[in-house]
């Protein structure tokens, strides 16, 4: 049955679509949209849309209670907004509604919300693999995909129209009419055509603060390109003086001390990406975080040797964000335009704090490579 | 019913149709004075929806009702929350109930509902509520003999919405949405009071110059005359009340008019439409005030009196122990905030209780001993008596006022808390009674609103409107304020300001339509 209220509600969807575009900013740089539940929600806690009214600060209101507690006792957080007697029965007031929104509809939110242009895949062949799928039945087989349970059924049905059936001796001898055996769809499936290597600097200039940005973005990142391709790979480089692969977790987590060698992620970076994913069947998305304190010129001078010779001919993009550290000199980003100034591959972004997240993605992405 | 839209499959089905007429019997036979009542039987989506409505399915179209909507549809979804009863205040009364629920909770819901029809009726406040065939009335008499109002808000919020629904058509949803926001921002803007305000003519402005001002004399013995009012005295007092009634002269609205939004229907340049439109607004926001201002009590006797039936007569032995159970979970206190049903119930209670006793009047007020008012007790057995004449004739507000007692709010655990900086949360701030109560009242005070007037119409002789906020203590969210002024300039289409105070401090917010200001020290 439909409801009236239907068109209601999904005018307040829209509306919260709408919101969410115009606070997009407000909520990145505030990481709360990280909440990643099972394989595709996300569920973002948005303010329900207040309508203003000439309404007392909540603060110095107060109100009444009831319970014990004595003169100077804490209340739970949270019930004091409810707990107003003159409150009751209008239920205004910061209440946070759950809005579940799949990350495809955040992916193309973000993407309307940038302008963000689709992506022109570099015109390699995407990869497909067939994979055999046990959907229906059918009477041929091989016996090694005979349904028993199926088998056992038709054999009783038949034995009880026959009038064979006997519920003393209750024997059942499938025949080979009774047969009945698992049959197979063959489908394709998209497998990853894409590879994202997120490289970042954890020596002991990059604080909490940094990696925290970090984070935010190669989330927004990684939810954007996973829109854009079907399958995508993620891999995971850390770096100091030394530069290792790590799963995931790890690399939003670790810490070190120490130097730092940029080139030696890049050497690493470039590895993996000959080893495993030939250009011509990929789209490589090498992206690399860094405070951009490089240990040496002559380090920086071997970065860019890699990067021409090695990362940049292969990739569709190659982006280098910089964060702003109290310790880092800033360097490696200056160095970067100056010799990179003729690639167009590569991005550099500047990213000094959360506010810029926002920005920093749009620099990246909005080529639509 | 048709004009519900209803078909049959929401009429009670036979079994629940058989207690309703019991129910309905015994209800009257405790002495409750109710509209008849009709109910229906809802699958949960559609009693949400309904809900969501505030009660009336063929409301106006608008965003709000949807997201209230999907705020009900998920908590019951998720188990946190479900709607057993509703109840709409129109003559006949419309009471939904919940498919599937029990005959035990069918039962107690029938019970609370005849309480609440039994408010709706004899309530003072809902007077404001009776309709003539063209807009509004209020009736006086307070006879409730006969008494059987026009109160078709079925048809009436019908109305609205096919009001709205054809602007929609003919000026597009955005515009006509966007004004809707704006009166709605708008909609605590009303005057408790106004409903039964009987509207003076305004009186003709004196002709110019007709009268002198008529300087009252101080009194004095005939020989003291001169000392007492000496000439000079006279014509300084002669220009003093001249020089104020000048400035009085052209000002607008004479008095300081607290029906904002009833100012702005009949002073302000909107369009037709746009007039249409915060009429329909206003007037639903009428139809809701009284239950706002009767909160309290209206669950308390709608308890009260579900209690009374379900245990004395409507409830089997079977029945009893699910009864209670749902009724604790009702009355339950969820943590330490306050329960309008319960501290209702309990309010009659203590009415009951001590009306039955004799513990009121000068005596018993003047007796200090504790342990004498403690047993004091004449056997009056006026209690029955003096609850009923409550119901009719208070609101949330005098309820209180009069009734709550220094013994109740020890026995009922009552508190005021406070915000505490130190500690970024909601303390317990005490509990002497005289601060509880202050608190309790001023919180219900004009339905929980900042009281707002109108003072000038044309500010500065600019046609500025001046509003002032009668600041009672707690000072009014300054980001939302400035939000409502934007509202206001879109229906008064000029600049508009705002008189406040912000900690100890006045300040004048202002909106010119593209900026904001703040004049701070001034007001």
């Amino acid at each position: 049955m439909t409801l009236k209220i239907d068109r209601d509600h999904s005018r307040f969807r829209d509306i919260v679509r709408g919101r969410i575009r115009q606070g997009l900013r407000k909520y990145i740089s505030h990481g709360e949209l990280l909440g990643k539940k099972g394989k595709e929600l996300v569920s973002i806690p948005i303010p329900h849309i207040d309508v203003p009214r000439f309404t007392f600060g909540s603060k110095n209101q107060g109100g009444v209670g009831q319970g014990d507690g004595k003169p100077g006792d804490p209340l739970d957080s949270g019930e004091g907004e409810e707990a107003g007697a003159g409150e009751a029965g209008q239920g205004e007031g910061d209440h946070v509604l759950e809005v579940d929104i799949t990350l495809d509809e955040l992916a193309d939110i973000l993407g309307d919300e940038l302008q963000l242009p689709s992506i022109e895949d570099k015109g390699k062949s995407r990869i497909q693999s067939k994979k055999d799928k046990y959907t229906g039945i059918r009477r041929v087989g091989p016996e090694s995909l005979r349904h028993f349970k199926r088998t056992y059924k038709e054999a009783l049905r038949r034995s009880i129209a026959s009038g064979s059936y006997s519920p003393e001796m209750p024997l059942i001898v499938p025949q080979s009419e009774d047969k009945r055996f698992r049959s197979f769809r063959t489908d394709e499936q998209p497998v990853a055509n894409a590879v994202i290597v997120y490289m970042m600097d954890v020596s002991g200039s990059m604080g909490d603060e940094q990696k925290e940005i970090v984070r935010i973005e190669s989330f927004w990142i990684d939810t954007w390109l996973r829109r854009q391709y079907d399958g995508i790979e993620s891999r995971y480089i850390i770096h100091d003086a030394s530069a290792r692969e790590v799963d995931r977790d790890t690399f939003f987590k670790t810490r070190e001390s120490g130097g730092t060698m940029i080139s030696s992620a890049y050497q690493l970076a470039a590895d993996i990406i000959e080893k495993d994913y030939p250009a011509s069947d990929w789209n490589i998305y090498p992206f690399h975080f860094s405070d951009g304190d490089n240990w040496s010129t002559d380090d920086t001078s071997l970065c860019m040797k890699i990067l021409r010779e090695r990362l940049v001919p292969v990739s569709n993009m190659f982006a280098y964000g910089q964060v702003h550290s109290p310790y880092g000199s800033g360097q490696f980003i200056k160095d970067l335009r100056e010799q990179m100034a003729s690639e167009e591959k590569v991005v550099l972004s500047d990213i000094p704090d959360r506010d810029a997240i926002v920005r920093s993605i749009k620099d990246f992405l909005g080529k639509g490579r | 019913m048709a004009a519900l839209g209803f078909s049959a499959e929401t009429e009670l089905p036979a079994y629940l149709k058989k207690e309703q007429d019991k129910i309905e019997k015994t209800a009257r036979s405790v002495g409750l004075d109710f509209f008849p009542t009709v109910f229906e039987i809802l699958s949960y989506d559609r009693l949400n929806e309904i809900a969501a409505y505030g009660g009336f399915p063929t409301r106006y179209p608008h965003w709000r009702f949807g997201m209230e909507y999907e705020r009900l549809a998920k908590s019951y979804e998720y188990g946190l929350s479900k709607i057993y009863e509703m109840v709409i205040n129109t003559n006949p009364a419309i009471a939904y109930l919940l498919e599937g629920n029990s005959l035990t909770d069918q039962k107690l819901v029938m019970c609370h509902v005849y309480g609440h029809v039994d408010f709706f009726k004899n309530n003072f406040t809902f007077r404001s509520t009776d309709l003539d065939t063209l807009g509004r009335v209020v009736p006086t008499e307070f006879s409730s003999q006969g008494y059987d109002p026009n109160r078709r808000w079925i048809d009436k919020m019908a109305n609205h919405g096919s009001v709205v629904r054809r602007l929609i058509a003919r000026h597009g949803v955005e515009p006509v949405e966007a004004f809707v926001d704006a009166c709605l921002s708008l909609e605590n803007l009303i005057d408790p009071h106004a409903p039964f305000i009987v509207r003076k003519r305004v009186e003709d402005e004196p002709e110019e110059g007709r009268s002198e001002p008529e300087v009252p004399r101080l009194r004095a013995k005939d020989y003291m005359e001169d000392f007492i009012n000496p000439d000079s005295y006279l014509e300084a007092e002669r220009k003093k009340m001249q020089t104020a009634r000048d400035a009085d002269k052209g000002r607008f609205p004479k008095q300081a008019e607290q029906d904002v939004l009833l100012f702005l229907i009949e002073n302000a340049p909107l369009e037709k439409w746009e007039r249409a439109v915060l009429t329909v607004i206003r007037e639903e926001a009428y139809y809701y005030l009284p239950q706002m201002q009767t909160k309290i009590m209206n669950e308390g006797w709608a308890s009260y009196n579900h209690s009374l039936l379900m245990t004395q007569h409507v409830a089997d032995f079977s029945e009893i122990v699910d009864y209670a159970d749902n009724n604790a979970g009702v009355m339950a206190t969820n943590g330490k905030s306050l329960n309008p049903y319960k501290l209702g119930v309990e309010l009659f209670r203590h009415i009951e209780e001590r009306w039955n006793k004799g513990q009121f009047g000068r005596e018993y007020d003047q007796c200090d001993d504790l342990d004498e008012r403690r047993h004091w007790d004449l056997r009056l057995g006026l209690g029955k008596k003096k609850i009923f004449e409550v119901r009719q004739i208070y609101n949330d507000v005098t309820f209180l006022d009069e009734f709550l007692t220094p013994e109740f709010a020890m026995e009922n655990k009552l508190f005021t808390f406070e915000w505490s900086e130190r500690r970024g949360g909601y303390e317990v701030a005490t509990r002497e009674f005289q601060k509880v109560k202050q608190k309790l009242l001023s919180q219900l005070t004009n339905a929980g609103n900042p009281v707002i007037r109108v003072l000038d119409a044309n500010f500065e002789n600019k046609g500025e409107l001046l509003l002032k906020h009668d600041h009672q203590g707690i000072d009014l969210r300054v980001d939302y304020a400035e939000r409502v002024l934007e509202s206001l300039v879109r229906v008064w289409k000029r600049p508009v300001l705002v008189a406040t105070r912000v900690e100890e401090q006045p300040l004048l917010l202002r909106f010119d339509g593209k900026e904001h200001s703040r004049v701070e020290g001034q007001a």
